[in-house]
């Protein structure tokens, strides 16, 4: 019955310099759920691209069999032919056309040349109750939220006659109600026959859902196991190649004063108007002390910080914010980085990062300042304060000018970290510093936060993860529809007592 | 036993190196390529039509007409550098270059105002139109393509209303002097043996400037050593810096030879050397790369965004007028119809000259060498006697050629992930 639905054997595949995958084999099972765990530079990504015919075949050595054929696609048009759809971590949806008209791009409902809406309309409205998505056909993509949009692109999957659905990293960016939904969705799909392959850096979903789950690290295949059974040590020893007692690093805290406080702050859309997005929301920070701040996804947490961060989003914005005890006010982000407050994104690439340019200016970029005199910079200065960050925040790049679109997430990270920390700030609001980075690099991540708080600075931080706020924060903010509902300190906290606070109130709101 | 080692010191476990984070070392070749790409094509463009030309357009004559006759063209594309670097576009620098034209003969002819005040004002004017401009860019946010179109064809009308649809001339003596002018032979002349008497001042500006690249270059190496950056290897620098060398005292003896220095070299130069200075080493400089390279992020670093931007647009528009001082001084006249198109050759030059039509990348002395690229071919290909019709085929073919070549080096750089 389990027979074989995909082979790929052998598979290499070079760039300059570099060897992304060295043999690696996959087997994956008719009607399962697969996934492919690894660091990130482990080859996952490459090893889809492969098999979706991203690189064509010839770009790459080993052979791929699927259904029994043995395929050579020359591009992702060949393997969509054969059933094999990848969706891909950054959706690829037109924004301003219809849910129908982007489930059927390309692959347009017409009669005689042109498009048939009727048809259009009523097969997406199928699709999306196959995947469902209650909303209507005609609506913009753009008017959805993250989760919506990734249903759109399942259903948009579904209506090229998927029979191997290759999902990377779909629940990054959803909220755990949208992820939970989105894997109860993908089990309806495989008792419907449909094989999926996911890559996930979330363990405890790949434990939840996958039949089996195959192993990279460094572009070779490690093992596959069955998921029965499994423990997440276990896949991340597999993935790191080392016994991993803690995930988290250890640490004493020794918490100082209040350094920051914030009264009554409240922020409103910018798109639509008169829509609250922050509501009376207070908090304190103490110096050498780490808060978390937990929320789903649209609880405002982003807004919340970015707002405080010299109005960087957000109109009609009320408040008071007072740093050592003094008001202060904070109405551009220059202001806000005079004095000593650092925001981190949690979109690195969109606001964190100038991809174009090296390690050494995106370092430099907000604390430029630091380093002129009457307006000229000193580049050898420069690059000797990059420099010592590549080497202290363990940066892995041959030099601090290697371009930061090259780098791997982890060490991007690392890049906006060492920009914030060198303004020198008192107060670091970290938003999602862990997101898209592997286990590893977590691990490095979680150490720097840490000795940032041992040299004195409060730090503020954003996470959806909840093990990672139990794991480092002293106390815990929770918010739910633009409020704090809650602030725990870190004896108390408990997954479940969070989750009940983050989603308080917000049935009463509806 | 936990992954990483609990020290202290911010040291952050080591891990072995994944294979995704390595850079591998081709791809630092590319970059060169990337970089250097466009002085090898000027060098293989000037040399073709040497040849083409039997050496004429090396002679000192022609050596200097090729600098006046475009002075105007890169002073414009030293401040349209910085405006596609920022990730905008300037479409109404001709008309810009009109209109201050205009006004600088309406106030200098008509109304006998003081030449030195006169220009000042004129920059004055240029400037205010930029900062017009860049009021609607920067802090309305309308698109720099509509706003500058629309101040194409509005700083058009307004040439023509200031010139009354007829030229005004003649300019006073000391601003033709600057356009088409040349410095005077203040230490008079000496015999270079076969070559001819030379203009000895015009020849110790030459050694003079050659004199302050190699120290500069060299002070700016050694400072990087000392901080233990990479440098290229000294037998590269040597042969960089002397094939530098060779060419600049190879154009200043040619024009010492003709007639001395022209004074818009001298200005050119001040541009080119402070605008350099600008973008490399100033904070504004670092500012406008980072407002190109990703608008968000500078915004989410303390940048002013829209002040770097307002003040790009006010900078070009002061360039603009410079320009339009000198082309109408040069020409003796301000014409209604003066600085046409102007535009998109500025904007040829800084994308021939390496701009990314994204923004964020792009250097002055890029831009300058490809207004050269341009200018070049325009005055080779007159001296070969070639249709103007020709001479723009070979334009656009060449900013073609440049776009595509920089497209496929990004590409090719960028595949590997």
């Amino acid at each position: 019955m389990s027979d074989v639905i995909l082979r790929m054997r052998g598979i290499s595949k070079t760039f300059p310099g570099v060897r992304a995958l060295d043999d690696v084999n996959l087997e994956v099972l008719r009607g399962e759920i697969h996934a492919i765990c690894g660091e990130n530079g482990a080859g996952k990504s490459t090893l889809m691209k492969v098999l979706s015919g991203v690189y064509p075949h010839g770009d790459y050595s080993g052979e791929i069999t699927f259904d029994g054929q043995e395929c050579h696609f020359g591009g992702i048009r060949d393997s969509e032919h054969r059933g094999i759809v990848i969706i891909h971590q950054e959706l690829a949806l037109a924004p301003n056309l219809s849910i129908a008209e982007n489930i059927f791009l390309g692959n347009e409902q017409s009669k005689r040349g042109l498009i048939d809406w009727n048809r259009t309309n009523a097969a997406a409205a199928e699709l999306m109750r196959r995947v469902g998505l209650r909303e209507n056909p005609v609506t913009p993509v753009i008017d959805l939220g993250v989760g919506k949009q990734q249903l759109v692109e399942i259903a948009k999957a579904l209506s090229k006659q998927v029979r191997l659905l290759i999902l990377d990293e779909p629940t990054a960016a959803l909220n755990d109600e949208d992820s939970a939904h989105l894997l109860e969705l993908l089990r309806g799909l495989r008792d419907e026959g449909i094989t999926c392959v996911i890559i996930s850096h979330k363990l405890n979903e790949v434990l939840e859902i996958a039949d089996r789950v195959t192993i990279l690290r460094d572009g070779k295949t490690i093992t596959t196991l069955d998921a029965e059974g499994l423990t997440e040590d276990k896949i991340i020893s597999g993935m790191v190649g080392r016994d991993l007692d803690h995930r988290f690093p250890p640490r004493e805290p020794r918490i100082g004063e209040e350094v920051f406080r914030v009264e009554d702050w409240t922020v409103h859309s910018p798109t639509q108007h008169g829509r609250l997005l922050v509501a009376g929301a207070n908090f304190t920070l103490r110096r050498g002390e780490i808060v978390g701040l937990a929320g789903l996804m649209g609880a405002g947490r982003t807004e919340l910080a970015m707002s405080i961060f010299g109005r960087a989003y957000g109109v009609g914005i009320s408040g008071r914010v007072f740093k050592d005890g003094r008001e202060i006010r904070l109405r551009s982000v220059g202001e806000a980085i005079r004095h000593g407050i650092a925001y981190a994104t949690e979109d690195r690439k969109r606001y964190g990062l100038n991809l174009i340019e090296d390690i050494k200016r995106n370092v430099s970029a907000a604390g430029l300042r630091k380093l002129a005199r009457r307006g000229w910079v000193d580049d050898n200065e420069e690059f000797k304060v990059a420099d010592s960050y590549r080497k202290s925040l363990n940066i892995k790049a041959p030099s601090v000018s290697s371009i930061t679109g090259k780098l791997s997430g982890g060490n991007q990270q690392k890049v906006v970290l060492s920009k914030w920390i060198f303004t020198d700030p008192d107060v670091l609001i970290l938003d999602e510093p862990t997101r898209g980075i592997d286990v590893g690099a977590k691990y490095e991540i979680y150490t720097i936060i840490n000795k940032l708080a041992e040299d004195g600075k409060a730090i503020l931080l954003i996470s959806s993860e909840l093990p990672e706020l139990l794991g480092l924060c002293d106390r815990i903010y929770t918010l739910s529809a633009g409020r704090i509902t809650g602030e725990v300190p870190r004896a108390e906290a408990t997954q479940e007592g969070l989750m009940t606070l983050m989603t308080a109130g917000q049935e009463a709101r509806r | 036993m936990s992954v990483a080692p609990p020290n202290a010191d911010f040291m952050v476990g080591q891990q072995p190196a994944v294979p995704g984070d390595r850079a591998p070392g081709p791809r630092r070749f590319s970059i060169n390529l990337r970089q250097s790409g466009i002085y090898i094509a000027f060098a293989a463009i000037v040399l073709l039509f040497t040849i083409l030309t039997g050496g004429d357009m090396l002679a000192p004559q022609n050596i200097s007409n090729i600098i006046v006759q475009n002075s105007y063209i890169l002073i414009l594309a030293i401040g349209m550098i910085l405006v596609i670097i920022a990730g905008h576009i300037d479409l109404s620098v001709g008309s810009i270059v009109a209109a201050c034209g205009a006004v600088a003969a309406v106030l200098m002819v008509n109304h006998d105002v003081p030449w030195p005040l006169a220009v000042l004002i004129t920059l004055l004017v240029g400037g205010l139109i930029g900062a017009w401009q860049g009021y609607w860019v920067a802090y309305f946010g309308i698109p720099a393509f509509i706003v500058t179109l629309a101040g194409m064809l509005l700083f058009r009308a307004v040439t023509y209303n200031i010139l009354g649809n007829r030229g005004i001339g003649p300019f006073p003596d000391e601003v033709r002097t600057l356009s088409n002018g040349f410095t005077n032979g203040y230490l008079g002349n000496i015999g270079l043996g076969g070559l001819g008497g030379a203009d000895l001042f015009s020849i110790l500006i030459g050694v003079a400037a050659v004199v302050g690249i190699v120290v500069t270059q060299w002070r700016s190496r050694a400072g990087r050593l000392r901080f233990g950056q990479a440098v290229e290897p000294l037998p590269l620098f040597i042969a960089k810096i002397a094939i530098a060398a060779v060419v600049l005292l190879f154009v200043m003896v040619q024009l010492a030879r003709f007639r001395n220095v022209p004074w818009v070299l001298v200005l050119l130069a001040a541009l080119v050397l402070g605008y350099s200075l600008l973008t490399n080493r100033a904070v504004f400089g670092r500012q406008i790369y980072a407002v190109g390279g990703n608008l968000q992020a500078a915004t989410l670093s303390g940048v002013k965004v829209k002040s770097v931007v307002f003040w790009i647009f006010v900078n070009m528009g002061v360039l603009a007028a410079l320009a339009g001082v000198i082309f109408a001084g040069r020409l003796n006249q301000a014409n209604p119809t003066g600085g046409d198109q102007f535009e998109l050759d500025a904007i040829a030059a800084a994308f021939i000259g390496g701009a990314a039509v994204q923004g964020g990348v792009g250097k002055v002395v890029g831009a300058i060498t490809g207004g050269l690229i341009m200018g070049v071919i325009n005055n080779g290909m007159s001296l070969i006697g070639a249709a103007s019709e020709q001479v723009l085929l070979v334009k656009g073919a060449v900013l073609l050629a440049a776009v595509a070549f920089d497209v496929w080096t990004k590409r090719r750089a960028g595949a590997s992930r």
